[in-house]
């Protein structure tokens, strides 16, 4: 492999032989255009979403919480407007998760890291942090001259400004997030008074410190270091999917506006002073790029002020770009090349393998979910049987066998339902410290919300002789004679 | 051995200097704040190693134990437990079965104590086990089966001569002590199987039957009944505490049988025998 000599680091780095990289602080530079107007709507939708939420009320009766979005850990409940959730079935959330993540694999494979770029909480509150950034220190020149100038008064009261703004919006977000776990009206009130458990001031102060840290100081760093999509994102992409790339066909050679001969790209750096992780889109795809199009912006302003045709930095396909590229490479710069590299490209491909098995999983997954929440039961009855003993011998020679009967009510009434139990003929059911109905089965009575235990002895009168194991069926039944719940197990006995 | 530091072709990248068999590695630097962040960790540690118990026969400076931990947050439990623990001391037996908030309560609570101070003979559902310790999930009580007879029995214990109320007496080893004779202890013994209709010597239980008249059923009853006051286990019944074939009744006549069980009140505080009365009554249903 050919040998080059060792290039001068670039300002900032700490030469070409350390291991460790010293931090290069990035300045975006504010930037106007429809990918922006975007980005702000999106911003608005989600941190809207994020604060207003916890404030949505929702009548649910006595007892129960009034918060539409609630995880109630006190209670083990997760309330999510009409729908709540049981512990025991937390699967529900786990399809959520895996719903969310064939989700985002879908949309990468077709739309690249527009999760990063649009919606990721360390983009959108980044985003937000350098905007107050921007109103208190000014754009990207201003913001490198103060951090360049000595420390004045005016130099240390706009920086106290935009720290300050930076930790209230990092309060009112960590205490945002503790409004998912605590009646939100009641613990502002509690935290805001200083009553609040000290639970509630630990994660309220992890939050408020882990948003003022990572939007504030680490930004880029997060995406470039810390966080592991980035390196795994990679395996979604394929030449279809769309990614913000620079037609290289069409820009080079770079050269000022009015030289001779060379292709649209002026060389203006515009792309670079945007870009919130500090790249060069014009070297290709990277790591770093979290794919969030403020440099088509930049690039489209300067390309209308030239004159010249917009998408030179664009959200584009890898294979239309190889596309134009081969068709532009007979041509000179000029409107020729520019028209013969535009004439190849192709619509996305959207329907592949890759999105048909994405597709076909989502499916899949919300089926199975959709279907695990129709059938879910708000009466569910299990049976334990006694382990120890096994079985008891009775003073007359019957055989008695003890279970554990647990019923859990779902619901916010209680339930009355005659317990009864399927096997051979012959065998007793007795419910301790329950009632008889007009028929003489025992009536179990379920609390709301919750669950009843009760303990059933069944026996074996000595003249029924029986193998050693036969099955039994307990049933819940309701007041129409109907089964409301039902739960198989055995009654076991000497070998005969 | 490092090589040069140089630029590498393709990706631009530095290397590190370090290569093996032609394969050179990329350098791609570390941010520093991620170092200091390790060093951090590292200063940390060390803070930690000398607070706490962190090595053996280190004890820390702070005096930090697992069991100091433990003890409020034993003690703050405790105390949550207390106004139910009052309630559960208060009321009777009968009391906190009819009430389904302390039934549960006593149960749960009593399943725990029984674990601790019952389950090593009585077994881990109250099983019983041969040899003398009686199953408490049948329908068979010995000292009756009420929640009156039971907490009696938990209380005073079984002639472990440690109150004055205790259950059980002592039943004479009738062949060790001359009372009667091995082929007596025979007959008799052939008496009692035919109570449940398992003899199979009908010249022997009849021989039996005068001897069992005159030594047994004074505390057996005429017909094998038993006597719970005396702790006389019922000999017409299918249960057998220490085995229901003849060479075990015939031992039992010749040496005698007495089980043994400490007196807990005590031991055990009011609310804790109340929570375990009530837990024992529930496993066989009790009477």
């Amino acid at each position: 492999m050919g040998v080059i000599q060792a290039e001068k680091p670039k300002a900032g780095e700490t030469g070409p032989s350390s291991l460790y990289a010293a931090h290069r602080k990035v300045y975006p530079k504010d930037v106007k255009g429809s990918v922006r107007r975007t980005k702000w709507a999106v911003l608005i939708l989600l941190l809207g979403l994020y604060y207003v939420v916890p404030w949505i009320r929702w009548d649910r009766g006595p007892g129960a919480p009034d918060q539409a979005v609630i995880v109630d850990m006190a209670h083990a409940r997760l309330y999510f407007g009409p729908f709540e959730i049981w512990p025991q079935e937390v699967y529900f959330l786990t399809g959520a998760l895996i719903l969310g993540a064939v989700g985002l694999f879908a949309v990468t494979s077709l739309y690249g890291r527009i999760w990063c770029g649009f919606t990721c909480p360390q983009t959108v509150w980044t985003d937000l942090f350098l905007w107050i950034e921007r109103k208190i220190e000014g754009d990207r020149n201003a913001r490198m001259r103060l951090d360049q100038a000595p420390m004045s008064a005016t130099k240390a009261g706009r920086k106290a400004a935009k720290h300050a703004a930076w930790l209230l919006i990092a309060m009112a977000t960590g205490g945002a997030w503790i409004m998912y776990f605590a009646d939100a009206p009641a613990v502002t009130r509690q935290i805001l008074t200083g009553q609040a458990s000290l639970e509630v001031y630990f994660f309220f102060g992890l939050f408020t410190a882990t948003t003022y840290l990572l939007a504030g100081f680490a930004r880029e760093q997060v995406c470039t270091y810390m966080c592991p999509w980035p390196r795994f994102q990679g395996a979604m992409l394929d030449e279809n999917s769309m990614v913000v790339t620079y037609r290289g066909w069409r820009g080079e050679p770079r050269g000022k506006a009015k030289a001779e001969g060379c292709g649209d790209c002026v060389d203006c750096a515009a792309c670079v002073h945007v870009c919130p992780t500090g790249i060069d889109i014009r070297d290709g795809q990277q790591l770093e790029c979290i794919g969030c199009g403020l440099c088509v912006d930049a690039c489209d302003d300067v390309m209308a002020k030239l004159g010249r045709e917009k998408g030179l930095i664009a959200f584009e396909t890898l294979k239309n770009l190889a596309a134009s590229e081969a068709a532009a490479a007979r041509f000179q710069p000029g409107p020729a090349r520019l028209s013969a590299g535009m004439a190849a490209r192709r619509p996305q491909r959207i329907l592949r393998p890759r999105t048909y098995v994405y597709a076909v999983a989502l499916a899949a997954v919300v089926t199975v979910m959709l279907g695990a929440w129709l059938m879910r039961d708000t009466l569910t009855l299990s049976v334990l049987r006694d382990r120890a003993p096994i079985y008891v011998t009775l003073s007359d020679g019957g055989i008695r066998n003890g279970y554990t009967l647990k019923v859990a009510n779902k619901l916010r009434e209680e339930g009355r339902f005659a317990l009864t139990l399927a096997g051979p003929a012959g065998l007793q059911l007795t419910v301790q410290d329950a009632e008889a109905d007009a028929q003489g089965r025992p009536v179990l009575a379920t609390r709301p919300d919750g669950i009843t235990q009760w303990r059933v002895l069944v026996t074996a009168p000595p003249a029924l002789r029986l193998p050693e194991s036969v099955p039994v069926t307990f049933r819940l039944l309701d007041d129409r004679g109907r089964t409301a719940a039902s739960h198989g197990s055995v009654f076991l006995g000497p070998r005969p | 051995m490092p090589t040069k530091i140089e630029k590498d072709e393709i990706s631009g990248q530095m290397t590190t200097g370090h290569e093996w068999d032609g394969l050179k590695e990329l350098n791609t630097p570390l941010p520093k704040w991620w170092l200091y962040i390790l060093y951090a960790t590292i200063a940390f540690s060390a803070v930690w190693v000398v607070l706490y118990p962190s090595a053996p026969f280190w004890e820390g400076t702070t005096g930090w134990t697992a069991r100091g931990a433990l003890a409020p947050q034993m003690q703050a439990e405790q105390a949550r437990m207390a106004p139910m623990m009052a309630r559960l001391r208060d009321a009777t037996p009968e009391q906190i079965a009819a009430d389904p908030e302390l039934r549960a309560f006593a149960v749960a609570g009593g399943r725990a104590a029984f674990a601790n101070a019952c389950a090593g003979c009585h077994g881990a559902g109250g099983q019983g086990a041969p040899g003398g310790f009686p199953s408490l999930a049948d329908d068979d009580w010995i000292y009756g089966g009420s929640f009156d007879a039971i907490q009696h029995t938990i209380r005073h214990g079984v002639r472990a001569n440690e109150s004055d109320e205790q259950r059980g007496i002592q039943m004479p080893a009738f062949v060790q002590t001359g009372m009667l004779t091995r082929a007596q202890a025979e007959d008799t013994a052939e008496f009692v199987l035919g109570l449940t209709g398992r003899s199979t010597d009908a010249a022997a239980a009849q021989r039996g039957e005068a001897l069992y008249a005159e030594n047994c059923a004074s505390c057996h009853g005429d017909r094998g009944e038993g006597n719970r006051d005396m702790g006389a286990p019922r000999l017409n019944d299918r249960i057998w505490l220490y085995g229901g074939d003849k060479a075990s009744v015939v031992r039992s006549i010749s040496l005698s049988r007495a089980g043994v069980m400490p007196a807990w009140q005590g031991r055990l505080d009011p609310a804790t025998i109340n929570m375990l009365t009530v837990y024992v009554h529930a496993l066989g249903g009790g009477e």
